[in-house]
């Protein structure tokens, strides 16, 4: 049996080898649905990577709370118009549920900032010090402002890579400078680590921090004191997002009275539910391109089971021979099975480097991430191995179905 | 001894459209081991189904076909499939080597479905090549080969199982005088010296005479049957 088995793959082989351009495209499909698995899998799964690790760039366990709209006579405004959450909500909030382990809030503006002879509009957030703890900012020179900072309303900043790359000459320290923002003086205490661009697509660089009592006080110009334009909070464990979201949720209810009729005005959003529609996005195009790919795959079967039909007519006489000197049904079948195999495993072994090749080059001249996972390479082996099979069933049955004296005869 | 071949009786019914053709009627026959039989008969005289049912490679539709003392009726497609590979070999009037491949890869092809080991099925076909003069020829494909060339390689297959009985149909149909004889030569000398059973079709008188008994089909049925030739005596070896 093994020499069987054997004897015939080397016989498929050089029947494969006398028609080489014909075996070659009877294998293009499989080569470029297996190609295409390959690349589009690796794409897809290098995408959900660099959006996991935007999504990182977060925080930890971060939840994110907003304002409601207002609502001027049925008019509504945009999310966070409305004046509803303040400081002293994040502060209750803390000390109300345990399970955060720290709020913190911010409020932003676009403003102009001016260092020596150069200038740059750029976002000021005025910030607790808590926010940079829970949106695991760390610093590549300098260090954080301190509460003390927060409740003298200090005239200290913390600079993006983006504003030192704008503002300062390469190899000028930035930490010690001046810098005025709407002609108020900060002095730089520490300079960001980069985070790089946000699971938006929005520079998260380009920001300048300052404490939210300073903004408040001498650079926004804010009506309503302690309102901020968002709260931020964090737990120990991603688990316990949900729980604290539907907890913050309470505490915030009662605290703006809201009847039980009422809905709520203000939004909260966990760093789980951010990356949930990410990861959506990316796996319904992995599914689309998975499924596009399978298509050629299975046209390449079908291409394969075409040219094993227009075999077993051209050698009806062949199988009548062999037929007449003892082939069992099982022979001719497994003669032609393994043809079909044998062609549909070569596509895929090709398809397999092409793919790879592919993916390679992609990251090479488009610069896009790409993940070649060893599963995916024996998903396509093998599914170009069923492919074969699939397909090569009905044309080595016919063959077998023969009638030997018929096939003798065939002209 | 039991004879080779036993037909008792056998009738071949096809069904054509709505019409049943009797392509044997009630035909008898025996054939000793070791006997060389030219089987003659007009196109459509059923000496083609005869053949096809002699090599097991159809069915009688009533009546009885021993071979060996194996009812041949009864048995399946993959087991006919054995039988064949077993104690019958081919020659056919057009050769059917398979194409591209080589004289020694033909001459295999039967012990390829014995699943005989790769070295044993290639000693084997080098030696029916041999017997049949085409040593140093086995690598050449079908068509660098004359057709005498391509009978004898078609013999050798048919050799190389070492079969109780060989199934001739209008060997020397496609060749030249000068081929058919050495192909007859070599056939009869087969007969004579290896004891090995012949069937011959033909339509040739003088390729018949080669025979040493000549069976005549007419409609189904044998018309004719005599011996041309006294056997030669029986060797020691027969059996």
């Amino acid at each position: 049996m093994a020499a069987f088995v054997w004897l015939t793959i080397m016989t498929a082989l050089r029947i494969l080898g006398r028609n080489r351009m014909r075996a070659g495209l009877t294998m293009l499909g499989i080569v470029i649905g297996v190609a295409a698995v390959i690349a589009m899998v690796s794409i897809g799964e290098g995408a959900k990577r660099a959006v996991q690790a935007q999504i990182a760039t977060m925080g930890t366990n971060v939840i994110i709370i907003f304002p409601g709209v207002t609502s001027a006579s049925g008019v509504r405004g945009s999310q966070g118009s409305a004046i509803t959450l303040t400081v002293s909500d994040a502060l209750e909030l803390k000390k109300r549920i345990p399970l955060l382990v720290d709020t913190g809030w911010s409020r932003r503006d676009v403003m102009q900032i001016v260092y020596g002879n150069k200038n740059w509009n750029g976002p000021i957030y005025g910030i607790s010090p808590s926010y940079l703890t829970i949106r695991d900012w760390s610093f590549t020179s300098g260090g954080p402002f301190t509460q003390t900072d927060l409740d003298s309303a200090a005239r200290v900043a913390l600079i993006g890579q983006t504003i030192v790359d704008n503002l300062f000459e390469s190899g000028e320290e930035p930490v010690g400078a001046v810098i005025r923002i709407k002609n108020v003086p900060f002095r730089i205490i520490g300079v960001l680590a980069p985070k790089g661009q946000s699971s938006q697509g929005s520079d998260q660089d380009d920001v300048i921090f300052i404490p939210f009592s300073t903004a408040e006080r001498k650079v926004f110009g804010t009506s309503f004191i302690g309102s901020v334009a968002a709260m931020f909070g964090s737990t120990d464990q991603v688990e316990d997002l949900p729980m604290a979201a539907e907890q913050i949720r309470e505490v915030l209810r009662s605290r703006h009275r809201l009847q039980a009729e009422q809905n709520d005005d203000f939004t909260i959003k966990t760093q789980v539910d951010i990356g949930k529609v990410q990861e959506g996005t990316s796996e319904t195009l992995t599914v689309m391109l998975f499924s596009i790919a399978s298509v050629s795959l299975l046209v390449g079967g079908i291409g394969i089971m075409n040219i094993l039909l227009v075999s077993v007519t051209e050698r009806t006489r062949e199988i009548g021979v062999r037929m007449a000197v003892g082939a069992k049904r099982y022979h001719i079948v497994m003669q032609f099975l393994i043809e079909a195999m044998t062609l549909s495993l070569v596509g895929g072994v090709l398809g397999i480097v092409l793919g790879v090749a592919g993916a390679k080059l992609t990251t090479l001249i488009a610069g896009w991430p790409t993940i070649i996972s060893g599963n995916v390479i024996v998903v396509s082996f093998f599914f170009s191995l069923v492919v074969g099979l699939f397909f090569g069933l009905y044309p080595a049955n016919k063959a077998a179905r023969l009638n030997p004296i018929e096939a003798l005869r065939y002209e | 001894m039991a004879a080779l071949i036993e037909c008792e009786d056998v009738w071949k019914i096809y069904r054509v459209g709505d019409v049943d053709v009797q392509a044997l009627r009630g035909l008898s026959l025996t054939i000793e081991q070791g006997e060389f039989v030219a089987i003659m008969g007009s196109s459509g005289s059923g000496k083609s189904t005869l053949m096809n049912m002699l090599g097991c490679l159809d069915q009688p539709t009533k009546g009885h076909y021993r071979l060996n003392g194996i009812e041949v009726g009864r048995l399946t497609p993959d087991q006919l499939a054995g039988i064949r590979n077993q104690q019958i070999g081919f020659v056919f009037q057009s050769f059917n080597l398979i194409p591209r491949t080589s004289a020694l890869e033909n001459a295999q092809l039967p012990l390829f479905y014995r699943g005989l080991s790769l070295k044993e099925q290639r000693t084997k076909a080098a030696e029916a090549l041999g017997r049949v003069g085409l040593h140093g020829r086995e690598d050449h494909y079908p068509t660098q080969l004359s057709g005498g060339q391509q009978q004898r390689v078609a013999i050798a297959r048919a050799l190389v199982t070492s079969p109780s009985l060989l199934l001739a149909d209008e060997p020397t149909g496609n060749l030249d005088t000068q081929s058919s004889q050495e192909i007859m030569k070599i056939l009869e000398t087969l007969n004579r010296d290896e004891g090995i059973t012949i069937i011959l079709v033909t339509h040739e008188i003088d390729v018949a005479a080669y025979a040493a008994r000549e069976i005549v089909i007419k409609d189904g049925q044998v018309l004719s049957d005599r011996v041309t030739k006294a056997r030669p005596p029986a060797s020691p070896v027969e059996g």
